[in-house]
């Protein structure tokens, strides 16, 4: 049983963001970084599966200055491998380049189960765990927030809205958005990332992967701008009750 | 030797007399002439917790229970270092049970322990093995752990905020990233005076004292990290090392004589545990810093108030500093000092030492009141109307005690510096 988990570095929200001059960017510079939050999740959802049957957990992240201590960090806390994914094309932070390049790298892994958080913060649509198993030919579920392996099949819970949960079952390769693990990500200590560091332990795999089809061009990043104000309604109650009922009339509510 | 005793006792050998090299002794045999054989348990479970570097002494203790007297856990709890010994003793694993995370490292078992069992080693020790095996950490203290290591901060504060309480203070706080001219005292501002409400007011409270006594000081500002010696005791060493090591480097760049800090974990950090990395200071807690000059202050409204002092753990146990804040607190008109029962080297703890301070919740499940509470009642109970601090850690949390049990509007908390600072001619609050 091999699980495969897909690492991402995200901005820091706790620092204030910053557009880049340019409009088109964050001011990078400016930024640190930490493992998106439901990526933790999945590293957190293979690590509770390695220890209920035997498996190796594989972590893996696209190159980027921060990979590597996403990456040790998944080590320490108790995945077998680590692998940065290199040869990024100039814009890897497209899900859909980003998906390719995971893809690349995961063929021959020949993992049974691949897991990655279900969104990330510029990844708000959840587009790179659907895009990477279409890219594996494999099938795909997420808003996953339970995994039960059985010999070479699985059973996902998956959350719908309005609290509906479906319970899933397939047989295994699948690739996986996680929501939420059992439990919560465990700590890793500083000492063991450390070690982890001073062993190297980090595998490189290049990929190459031709960008022919079309992708989103980013034109224009920009804080939200205020394009109208609520109206308070002033006066007694009896007038202000009037005022709101003719505007709900101007505008088409309330027929009569 | 007769039948085998039901309960396992050597049978007293009751025929003879004692006959110990050759010498009769008035008396009978009794197996304290013999090698005690310990027969109720094994030492499995000891001899590994003894094995970890640090938690040696534990070996040492032979359950005398002074410690239980005096451990502030245990006043609130079921807890304390004998009782801890006498767990493993029987098969509990330490590693395993929340008692692990219960120990606030404030040094009253310490003072008392006829052994020198030092929880203060013992603990950080066996924590930082837990860790390191992947044992659950509580989910609080991992989130500190995490936000001090991305943040510099255990409370998940913007690093790039680390100065904003200087806005407030209504002086000039000189920054040494902007203005990096020798200095005569570096003021290390820590955590909780640079981000906590209450914090931030006792900060800007001793700026204004400073600039009084015409003190050449400056601060790190954005570049000042935690100095972590909580995280250490709460087991994170590999963190407190890479925090401190970042921290040397700084200070490094930098001229200074001495160095000021409002918090006396980060007195025990610089005087105790960074020379252990190479790195020496000539430290100093500000109220020890401002007690010999308190004269020049002056400190002329009186504040009509009953007040009692709470010795800061790390302040007063760890660092002997019992005299300089109520040398302060009597200096100022019109103020009744009370002191509080326990208090001084029995001091109470506040429940923030050794990573308390993010382990409420946690330590709430295993406690009848918090800490901060029970100190709470006994300054009411000794008649204060303001409880003075002069340890960051402790303005929230007996803040909130007050509220929680009750006494609002009846006790308030302020740090030594807020005092002064309310007492001087000048004081626009």
């Amino acid at each position: 049983m091999r699980i495969a988990v897909l690492l991402k570095p995200v901005p820091d929200i706790v620092e204030q963001l910053e557009v880049a001059p340019d409009g088109r960017d964050l001011a990078r510079d400016e930024l640190t970084y930490r493992l998106n939050e439901f990526d933790d999740y999945a590293l957190e959802e293979a690590l509770r599966l390695k220890a209920a049957g035997a498996a190796e957990v594989v972590a893996l992240a696209l190159d980027s200055d921060e990979a590597d201590s996403v990456l040790y960090t998944a080590i320490a806390k108790g995945a077998d491998r680590a692998i940065k994914v290199t040869g990024a094309p100039e814009d890897a932070r497209d899900p859909r380049a980003g998906a390719l390049m995971f893809a690349a790298a995961l063929r021959p892994l020949q993992a049974d189960l691949v897991l990655a958080g279900v969104q990330a913060p510029d990844d708000l649509e959840g587009q790179t765990p659907p895009l990477v198993g279409a890219a594996l030919g494999l099938p795909h579920a997420s808003v996953v927030t339970g995994i039960e392996l059985s010999g070479t099949s699985v059973t996902v819970t998956q959350e719908f809205s309005g609290g509906l949960v479906a319970k899933l079952q397939g047989d295994l390769p699948v690739v996986l958005g996680v929501q939420a693990s059992r439990e919560p990500p465990r700590y890793a200590a500083v000492s063991r990332v450390r070690a982890a560091m001073a062993s190297g332990k980090l595998e490189t795999v290049a990929v190459d992967v031709p960008l022919s089809a079309p992708r989103v061009e980013l034109r224009r990043l920009y804080k939200p701008e205020t394009t109208s104000h609520a109206e308070m309604l002033d006066g007694a109650t009896n007038d202000a009750a009037a005022k709101l009922a003719g505007i709900l009339r101007e505008r088409g509510f309330g027929g009569r | 030797m007769g039948a085998q005793d039901p309960y396992g006792r050597i049978p007293r050998i009751i025929e003879k007399d004692a006959v110990i090299d050759g010498v009769e002794l008035p008396g009978q045999w009794s197996r304290m002439f013999e090698q005690r054989v310990i027969w109720s348990h094994d030492t499995e479970g000891l001899d590994a917790i003894r094995a970890i570097p640090g938690a040696e002494s534990l070996g040492n203790c032979y359950q005398c229970g002074k410690c239980t007297a005096v451990c502030p856990v245990d006043i609130v709890g079921d807890y304390s270092p004998r009782k801890i010994y006498r767990q493993i003793q029987i098969g509990i694993d330490l590693m395993d049970s929340p008692d692990l995370w219960l120990c606030t490292t404030c040094a009253n078992c310490l003072r008392v322990c006829p052994k020198d069992v030092n929880m203060v080693e013992i603990m950080p020790a066996v924590r930082e093995r837990a860790i390191a095996l992947g044992k659950n950490v509580p989910p609080e203290l991992a989130k500190a752990f995490e936000n001090t290591l991305r943040h510099g901060n255990p409370m998940g504060e913007p690093a790039r905020k680390r100065a904003d309480w200087v806005a407030g203070a209504g002086v000039p706080v000189r920054i040494l990233a902007k203005d990096p001219r020798p200095v005569d005292v570096l003021w290390w501002v820590e955590c909780y005076p640079s981000y906590d409400p209450r914090g931030k007011q006792a900060a800007q409270a001793l700026a204004r004292l400073l600039t009084a006594l015409g003190v050449d000081f400056a601060i790190l500002g954005v570049e000042e990290k935690c100095s972590c010696d909580s995280q250490r005791l709460a087991g994170e060493r590999g963190l407190f090392e890479m925090l401190a090591e970042q921290n040397i480097k700084t200070l490094g760049k930098y001229s200074f004589q001495r160095m000021l800090v409002t918090d006396p974990h980060a007195l025990n950090a610089f005087k105790l545990h960074y020379p252990k990395l190479g790195a020496t200071y000539d430290v100093i807690h500000y109220t020890k810093l401002l007690a010999p000059r308190v004269q020049e202050l002056g400190l002329a409204r009186p504040l009509e108030v009953k007040v009692t002092f709470h010795d800061p753990c790390y302040l007063g146990r760890h660092n002997g500093e019992y005299s300089a804040p109520r040398t302060l607190i009597q200096a100022i008109p019109g103020v009744e000092y009370v002191e509080m029962g326990r208090s001084k080297e029995n001091s109470y703890c506040c429940g923030g030492g050794g990573g308390g301070m993010w382990l409420d919740s946690f330590t709430a499940d295993h406690v009848t009141e918090r800490l901060s509470e029970r100190r709470v009642r006994e300054a009411v109970e000794a008649g204060a109307e303001i409880l003075a601090i002069s340890c960051p850690y402790e303005v929230s949390r007996f803040e909130d005690a007050v509220k929680t049990t009750g006494n609002a509007g009846k006790l308030i908390v302020r740090d030594i510096a807020e005092l002064l600072d309310a007492a001087r001619p000048a004081a626009v609050n």
